[in-house]
C-alpha cells in the first residue's frame, strides 16, 4: 500500500473555510438566518414544557424550562452534528474525488459547523440560567472538560459513519431513525431514571445531559464514574471511528 | 530529476461500483467469482523530468483521467509505485472545488485554503489571482451566474497561483476564449522556465505540442507508444485516419 501523499497545507485556515462555507451555503438563502439555530431549541423548549410540564403535570422539577433545555442542547447537537457528519463524504463528492485535500476534513468540518449553531443555542441556555436566578459558579468550569470529551466522541462517530456510508448508503437512515429513538432513551424531559440505569449509563448523550444539570441546576461537579465513562467512550469511539475512515479513505474514490 | 514517476501501475475498479442494495451484497457474498473488476491501467510505467510537461492522448476511455487522478493522489493504484515530488495543483473538471451558492471571492479563498495556501499567503495573493482571472468585475457574484468560461478561468488562475511543483490538467482548458487561452499558455511556458512540470490529457493536439514536450499514448488502459511529442501525435494521428477510412469502407 503506498504511502499518503503529504499535503502540507494551513490546517486551521482550511477548516475555517469549509464551515463558514458551510455556514453561508445555509443561510444565504434565508430571511430569518442565523435565527432558526434558536427558534427551534425555543419552540421545543416551550412545548415540551407546556406537554410535560403542565398536562402532564409534572412540576416537582424546579427551573423546567433550563431542565429541558440541559437536555435539548446536548441531543441537538448530537443528532446535527452526527447526521451531518455521516452524509459528509457522499454530498462532497466532488471534493472528494476531485480536490487533493487530507479527506479527513470534511467530516470533521461538518462536526465544526454545528459548532456555530451549538454556540448560539449556550448563549440562549445562559441566559434561561439567568432568567431562573442560577448565575454561573466555579462549577462551570466543567463544561468546556464535559464538552470536549462529548466532542471527540461525535467525531469519532463522524468519521467512522460517514465512512461506511460510502460504501452502504443505508447508514445515513440507520442514523435518522437512530436520533428519533435517542430522544426517548435521553433524559431531556424527564430526570434520570435510576431503575432502568443500565439503559443510559453507557450512553454519553445522557451522561453529558446529567453533567450539564449538575453544573448549571444542582451547582455541584459531575460524578467521577460519569466523567470517567465519557472518557472512555470518547477514546473507543475516536479511536474505533479514525481507524474505521483511515482504512476504508482509499476505497472512496470508486465508490461515490 | 524525475518530478512524476510510475511504475508498473496497474489499476482496476470494482464492476458495480457506488451504493448497492443489501441483496446485491449478499450475492457477491456467495459467488465471489462474479465480483469482477474492471481493469483500468494495466502495466503504466513512465517518468516526468522536472520541467518537462507530459501530454496524454487516446480515445474516450483510454483510462487518461484514471491516470491524471493516480498522479494527484486521488485513488491509489492496485499495484505499482507512483512518486511524485512537491505540491500538486489539479484542474480535473470544470467547477471542482467549487460552490455555485458561494461568490468568486469566496471560492477562490476556499479554493486556495483546499490547495494548502495558509492565510496570509492567501491574502497576499488573492488580488493577483483576480486580475489574472479576468472576472474583477463579477468577484462578488454567486458562481451560479458565471459562464463555464468564467469558472474556468478562475478555477486556472487560482492553480496557478498557487505555486505548484506539477500542474495537472484534464481538458478543462478547452472552453476559455482565444485571449485568456493565450495568458494560459504564457503563463504555463513559465512555469516550465522554473521548472515545473506539466501533466495534461487533451484530445487538442495544437494544445499538447504547444505546452508538452512528450506524450504518451494510452488505448485501452495500456501504453501504445510513447516519446517526443510530435511523433506520438503523428502516430496517433495517423492511426485515427486509418480506422476512420476503414469505418468508411466498412460503410
Amino acid at each position: 500500500m503506498p504511502a499518503p501523499r503529504k499535503w502540507g497545507g494551513d490546517l486551521p485556515f482550511l477548516l475555517e473555510n469549509l464551515i463558514l462555507k458551510d455556514f453561508r451555503i445555509r443561510y444565504r438563502n434565508m430571511s430569518l438566518g442565523i435565527l432558526w439555530s434558536l427558534i427551534n431549541p425555543i419552540v421545543m423548549m416551550g412545548v415540551l414544557t407546556f406537554v410535560f410540564g403542565y398536562v402532564l403535570g409534572n412540576n416537582s422539577i424546579p427551573a423546567y424550562p433550563l431542565f429541558i433545555l440541559c437536555g435539548l442542547i446536548p441531543y441537538n447537537f448530537f443528532a446535527g452534528a452526527v447526521l451531518s457528519g455521516t452524509t459528509s463524504i457522499v454530498e462532497n463528492a466532488g471534493l472528494v474525488k476531485r480536490v487533493i485535500v487530507p479527506r479527513e476534513v470534511v467530516p470533521v468540518a461538518s462536526v465544526l459547523s454545528n459548532c456555530v449553531h451549538l454556540g448560539i443555542q449556550f448563549c440562549l441556555l445562559v441566559a434561561i440560567a439567568l432568567f431562573f436566578r442560577l448565575p454561573p459558579t466555579r462549577f462551570w468550569l466543567w463544561l468546556p472538560v464535559v464538552w470536549s470529551l462529548y466532542m471527540i466522541f461525535v467525531f469519532g462517530l463522524a468519521l467512522g459513519a460517514s465512512a461506511i456510508n460510502v460504501f452502504i448508503r443505508d447508514t445515513r437512515y440507520v442514523v435518522e431513525s437512530f436520533n428519533l429513538v435517542l430522544f426517548w432513551l435521553v433524559p431531556i424531559f424527564y430526570t434520570f431514571p435510576v431503575k432502568y440505569g443500565v439503559v443510559y449509563d453507557f450512553n454519553p448523550v445522557a451522561a453529558l445531559v446529567m453533567a450539564m444539570r449538575n453544573i448549571l441546576i444542582d451547582h455541584h461537579a459531575p460524578a467521577a464514574s460519569l466523567v470517567r465513562n465519557m472518557v472512555i467512550a470518547a477514546t473507543v469511539t475516536l479511536t474505533l471511528g479514525a481507524w474505521i475512515f483511515q482504512r476504508l479513505k482509499i476505497h472512496f474514490y470508486e465508490h461515490i | 530529476m524525475s518530478a512524476l514517476v510510475f511504475d508498473h501501475v496497474t489499476k482496476s475498479f470494482p464492476h458495480h461500483s457506488g451504493a448497492r442494495l443489501l441483496r446485491e451484497r449478499i450475492t457477491d457474498l456467495m459467488h465471489p467469482s462474479r465480483a469482477q473488476r474492471i481493469g483500468v491501467l494495466k502495466d503504466i510505467s513512465f517518468h516526468v523530468p522536472s520541467g518537462d510537461g507530459l501530454g496524454l492522448i487516446g480515445p474516450n476511455g483510454a483510462g487518461k483521467s484514471t491516470l491524471l487522478n493516480l498522479a494527484c493522489g486521488l485513488s491509489a493504484p492496485d499495484s505499482g509505485r507512483i512518486e511524485v515530488h512537491g505540491r500538486v495543483a489539479a484542474l480535473l473538471e470544470l467547477g471542482s472545488g467549487f460552490h455555485p451558492d458561494l461568490t468568486g471571492a469566496e471560492n477562490v479563498r476556499i479554493n486556495a485554503a483546499m490547495v494548502g495556501l495558509s492565510r496570509r499567503q492567501t491574502a497576499d495573493r488573492f488580488e493577483e489571482i483576480v486580475e489574472f482571472s479576468g472576472v474583477r468585475d463579477f468577484i462578488d457574484e454567486p458562481l451560479r451566474t458565471y459562464s463555464s468560461g468564467m469558472m474556468m478561468r478562475l478555477a486556472f488562475s487560482v492553480a496557478v497561483h498557487v505555486d505548484p511543483d506539477v500542474l495537472v490538467i484534464d481538458e478543462v482548458i478547452g472552453v476559455g476564449d482565444q485571449a485568456f487561452f493565450a495568458k494560459c499558455l504564457e503563463r504555463m511556458h513559465r512555469f516550465q522556465a522554473e521548472g515545473k512540470t506539466i501533466l495534461l490529457a487533451t484530445h487538442s493536439a495544437d494544445l499538447m505540442s504547444r505546452l508538452c514536450q512528450h506524450a504518451l499514448w494510452l488505448d485501452r488502459g495500456r501504453v501504445v507508444t510513447s516519446g517526443p511529442v510530435q511523433a506520438v501525435l503523428e502516430a496517433y494521428k495517423s492511426s485515427q485516419t486509418d480506422s476512420a477510412a476503414a469505418a468508411v469502407v466498412r460503410a
